[in-house]
């Protein structure tokens, strides 16, 4: 299954063990949860039952009446200078930023959304009081939908606008109408992306620790980015960025849900500072379904104006975004990203775009691994199966005579990015050798024997890694940079500290780190700490999510390693007595050229520019560099997926029997971590081909709360699977990395969805919708019959 | 998913675990259903009495015409025990089919019949070779079919103060298996099919179709009169009233009763 051998000990490219496995293996992992803080109480928040609903009153005598219950906070008791902060304002858009208050004032607008804090002794206490919370509800209109929330006559989620609409983009190239005007022919698509949950192993849960004498705070928190915590947390609470401590634990998993600020850390500091004693919440796994993000959740339209051979000369996308009942972090911004995306891998110069996003009564969408780029994927991956459906081509030639063309870059795209390399075509060619796609027919016909279909799918993506520029980010209006920073420290027994802004929880930062320091200075892996995650020692740094923490960190860390080298040389010229250009670089010393003798290694220079003794003139002791980097352009990573699938016609079952992927992320720094990353990123886009849905009713209430309802893959439900890769590296960095973080989930749907259209196209079949569960399938193959 | 406050005792013989369930407490066996209530609160105890050191609870024998299953054996055990793969296979593969590992490992026969979860896979296997179950109370044992034994959603014949202690499969159903459509590897059948081929003729019984276990009519009989393995599939969904979810419509699921009941019947034959 993987491409590469297993090894221990080594530089960039070896597919090194990871060095922070052990502790989790071990069960010596410590996340919030293991936590213990003296005096510390326990929070549990009572939540709305209802999807919309009118808050008259709030009886909190019974629950603090139970013995080991220390008080009841609602929104008019617990203090906040501001609601819930959106960082995500795209230009142009006129998006609407409703308030999010910590706790209900008089209304709520979605099942989940907290109303009051009950503190106990501990969780189970706590739990108890919540049932004794009296909250007088008067139940409103809701809608859930968001095409019908954006319908004329929709019940309103906020009373204070005329309309759901929460932001429109619009993006039209000139010379459109002209171009779709003259095309041959006009396909046309809809498709949905269902909404889904990220779902993290580990829950969120954060501890708040409010000194009264000082006004110091501190929050332990479960999050992908720890000093945008911090920073939020001052405004919020109202104190000064400078006496907030955020500290991030071990983190069991984020895919984006835990890429924003959230109620609970603000609702948990303002607790403890009005309880004089640390408040713990940790979230349980019914609540994370309504209280953490959701992903996704888009309905596209697409029109695509053809000549005979297929090729796109020109594209329409209209499309809604759910976002939810407010704006958390980033949610404007997630379909932003998808506009960008549109046009995919393809020279599409002739665009127009809408993009409208419409409040709803549902829990808020946001970043969810991929992050608006899957979206963009699974629709222009399905609308080239359905123009080659249509026009009686091959998939294949399709795409190809579509492809931005190797010599076309750097490209600019008709959404306004810059591509910085790539080459489609290999990727397809591999990927098609690989899965045997010549070879398909006749598997197909053994299937047909026995009773099944089966068909071929191809997701050729292109995805945006590396966020981001930082005139970038202030362009599209997030209010957030997106350099990063790192520092490299070296000890005078020559063994080195890394201090890295990015906030791996699960990624496996460490190691890959320890790789290029290995690389870059000849300080042996197992001698490199990685350190993270407490903005009391570090810089600012800007976290993980993206795909950026190679990209953009790593480049820091190869920036500030690359200073480190060079003051080293000038110390190693003092002490050999040369000029620094007498020196050359073995990979762990610098020697006089030519004479192996006359060395310094590394670590003898460390120990030397701390003891400080012999120091050329203006040069500072002591080895150690910090490099705040801002990258230049985002990096566009890319592949081919192959996926081939069984459907059992009897009962709509759809089984993924092959799958290949052959991605392009750049320079690897650990081909084994990278398999990692595509594997888990595959195995997430088949949860949303197959099985995953979040569902709300008609009332507002959520359908699928728990994981009875709620489908995520286990390992027992994985695909057999070919990965491979080619290397095209980016230009962008001096490493020539690009990111796999989310190619994975990014490229699978498609594949896996475009795969069992191909089966049942037979029976006439042209779409279908995720999940691809058993009964929709099923009847799917009766209507095509009938 | 966080339970409320409760007792908890561990029982180390029937009379104790009787004792304690006549004062107010539920029988806790492998958890594996129990527990998920109770953290979602949908089952809220006052007082658990633990059957798990019950050691005359576990256990596979044979009695006379029977196999005598008691009512802690787990999952797992069922599934691997060469009695009841001989006797009575049906029952064995359901087993073997639960959940996860982890789950077979914990979760008990008495347990799923007790539950009388609708989309159980034990009571449709037990179903469909005319099993019954021993129940004891404070007045002594009594017997009762599993037919008569699950009423309704999630609810049985016990009283109060009963607990199962054996579960009874009757010999002569080795020709006989068991069909499960699910999801995921780990997933509740969405519907599953026993058959088992006995001299009296086809019995066939279905969990997913409707509040309980139900026994597959419209196939025994279309079957039993002599009509052809296809006819028997479409006339299986016959008189069964599931619901329609986020499964599957009625309709669908009434098919699949069919299409489980025809690979459930080729596969008893073997
Ligand atoms: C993730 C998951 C997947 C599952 N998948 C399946 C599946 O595919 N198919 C399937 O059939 N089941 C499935 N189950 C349920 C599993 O089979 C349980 O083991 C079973 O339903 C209950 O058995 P238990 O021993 O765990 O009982 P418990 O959970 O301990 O008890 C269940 C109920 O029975 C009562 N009870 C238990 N023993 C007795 C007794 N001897 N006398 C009287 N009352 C008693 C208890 O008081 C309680 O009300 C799954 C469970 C989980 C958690």
């Amino acid at each position: 299954m993987a491409t590469v051998e297993r090894k221990t000990g080594g530089g960039i490219g070896e597919a090194v063990l990871r060095k922070e496995d052990r502790k989790f293996v071990t069960g010596e992992g410590r996340y919030v949860d293991d936590l213990r803080l003296p005096g510390m109480l326990h929070a549990v928040f009572v939540r709305s039952p209802f999807g919309h609903a009118k808050v008259k009153g709030i009886d909190i005598a019974a629950a603090e009446a139970l013995p080991g219950v220390h008080r009841v906070l609602t929104h008019a008791t617990l203090p906040a200078e501001t609601g819930v902060l959106c960082a995500s304002n795209p230009p142009g858009s006129d998006v609407r930023q409703p308030e999010q208050p910590l706790l209900a004032r008089d209304e709520v607008r979605y099942v989940g959304e907290p109303v009051a804090i009950v503190i106990a002794d501990d969780r189970y206490i706590a739990r108890d009081g919540a049932d004794l919370v009296l909250v007088d509800y008067d139940p409103l209109p809701v809608v859930c939908d968001a095409e019908a929330a954006l319908a004329d006559g929709a019940p309103l989620v906020h009373s204070g606008y005329p309309d759901n609409a929460a932001a429109t983009l619009v993006h039209e190239t000139e010379g459109f109408a002209e171009a779709m005007q003259g095309a041959a022919r006009t396909v046309e698509l809809r498709v949905v992306n269902q909404r889904v949950t990220p779902m993290p192993m580990e829950t969120r849960g954060c501890i708040g620790d409010w000194q009264q004498a000082t006004g110091e705070v501190t929050l332990y928190t479960s999050t992908q980015v720890a000093h945008f915590v911090r920073t939020f947390i001052s405004f919020v609470c109202g104190t000064s960025e400078a006496k907030v401590r955020v500290v991030t634990p071990d983190v069991g998993g984020g895919f984006g849900a835990k890429l924003n600020t959230y109620r609970e850390e603000f609702a948990v500091c303002s607790a403890s500072r009005v309880m004089g004693v640390p408040v713990k919440w940790i979230e349980d796994r019914s609540e994370n379904a309504v209280a953490t993000i959701h992903g996704r959740d888009q309905v596209q339209y697409y029109t695509a104006g053809v000549d005979e051979s297929g090729r796109i000369v020109a594209l329409k996308f209209d499309a809604i975004q759910n976002n939810g009942a407010y704006h958390q972090l980033l949610t404007p911004t997630i379909s932003h990203l998808t506009v960008f995306m549109v046009p995919g891998c393809y020279d599409i110069q002739n665009i127009s775009i809408r993009m409208r996003q419409a409040f709803t009564n549902t829990t808020p969408t946001d970043a969810y691994r991929g992050a608006g780029r899957p979206e963009a994927t699974h629709g222009i991956e399905r609308l080239m199966d359905a123009i080659a459906d249509d026009l009686g081509l091959d998939a294949a030639e399709v795409r190809r005579v579509n492809f931005i063309q190797p010599e076309q870059f750097p490209y600019s795209s008709s959404t306004g990015l810059v591509y910085d390399s790539g080459d489609y075509d290999t990727t397809l060619d591999e990927a098609l050798r690989l899965a045997d796609y010549a070879g398909f027919a006749a598997r197909r016909a053994a299937s047909e024997a026995n009773g099944k279909h089966r068909g071929i799918g191809l997701s050729t993506y292109v995805e945006v890694c590396g966020l981001a520029p930082s005139a970038v980010t202030a362009a599209i209006g997030v209010g957030a940079p997106g350099w990063e920073h790192s520092t490299v420290r070296l000890h005078p027994t020559g063994k080195a500290t890394v201090i890295t802004g990015t906030s791996p929880h699960g990624q496996g930062h460490a190691t890959s780190w320890s790789q290029i320091v290995q690389t870059e200075l000849g300080i042996p892996f197992e001698d490199v700490e990685v350190i993270h995650g407490d903005t009391a020692f570090q810089p600012y740094g800007l976290g993980t999510y993206g795909s950026r923490s190679l990209a953009v960190g790593g480049v820091a860390l190869h920036r500030s390693l690359g200073k480190v080298r060079e003051k080293a040389r000038e110390i190693a010229a003092n002490l050999l007595e040369c000029s620094v250009d007498d020196l050359e670089w073995t990979g762990t010393s610098w020697q006089v050229k030519g004479s192996p003798d006359r060395a310094k290694t590394i670590q003898e220079l460390a120990g030397a520019a701390w003891a400080a003794s012999s120091m050329p003139e203006g040069v500072e002791p002591v080895l150690e560099a910090t490099t705040f980097h801002d990258p230049p352009n985002f990096t566009f990573p890319f592949g081919t997926h192959v996926c081939e699938v069984e459907i059992d016609p009897e009962t709509g079952r759809v089984e993924v029997v092959n799958y290949t992927a052959v991605d392009d992320c750049g320079n690897v720094i650990n081909p084994m971590i990278v398999d990692g990353q595509v594997h888990g990123g595959i195995i997430q886009g088949l949860g949303q081909a197959l099985y995953e849905e979040t569902v709300y009713g008609e009332d507002g209430q959520m359908l699928t709360p728990t994981l009875v309802e709620y489908l995520v893959p286990s390992a027992a439900d994985v695909p057999p699977m070919t990965l491979a890769r080619t290397t095209t590296p980016s230009p962008s960095n001096p490493m020539g990395v690009k990111g796999i973080g989310e190619a994975g989930t990014i490229a699978a749907s498609a594949a896996i969805v475009n795969a069992a259209v191909d089966a049942l196209s037979g029976l006439g079949v042209r779409h279908l919708e995720m999940p691809l569960q058993p009964a929709r399938v099923w009847n799917v193959i009766q209507e095509a019959k009938s | 998913m966080i339970p409320s406050t409760l007792e908890y005792t561990k029982a180390t013989s029937i009379d104790e675990a009787i004792a304690a369930v006549q004062a107010g407490a539920r029988p806790l066996a492998g958890g594996q259903s129990l527990l998920p209530m109770m953290r979602l609160r949908l089952a809220a105890p006052g007082a658990v009495v633990d059957l798990g050191g019950v050691a005359e609870l576990v256990g596979v024998c044979e009695d006379g015409d029977e196999i005598a299953v008691g009512a802690m054996t787990t999952h797992r055990a069922v599934a691997a025990d060469p009695l009841i793969g001989e006797h009575c296979r049906v029952v064995a593969q359901a087993a073997s089919g639960v959940g996860s590992l982890v789950i077979r490992g914990r979760g008990t026969i008495g347990g799923s019949l007790a539950h009388a979860d609708p989309h159980g896979d034990l009571p449709a296997a037990i179903l469909a070779v005319g099993g019954s179950v021993i129940a004891r109370g404070p007045g002594g044992e009594r017997r009762i079919e599993i037919g008569d034994l699950i009423t309704s959603y999630l609810t049985t014949s016990l009283a109060d103060d009963e607990i199962i202690t054996q579960v009874r499969l009757p010999k002569g159903n080795a020709q006989s298996a068991y069909a499960k459509f699910h999801r995921r590897a780990i997933d509740w059948s969405i519907v599953g099919v026993g058959v088992a081929i006995g001299p009296d003729g086809v019995r066939a019984a279905a969990t997913g179709v409707g509040d309980k276990p139900a026994r597959v009519t419209g196939f025994e009989a279309a079957l039993n009169g002599g009509a052809s393995l296809d006819e028997a599939a479409a006339a299986a969904g016959d008189g069964l009233d599931p619901s329609s979810d986020l499964d599957g419509s009625a309709e669908y699921k009434r098919h699949l009763v069919g299409v489980l009941a025809k690979r459930a019947y080729l596969e008893a034959q073997g």
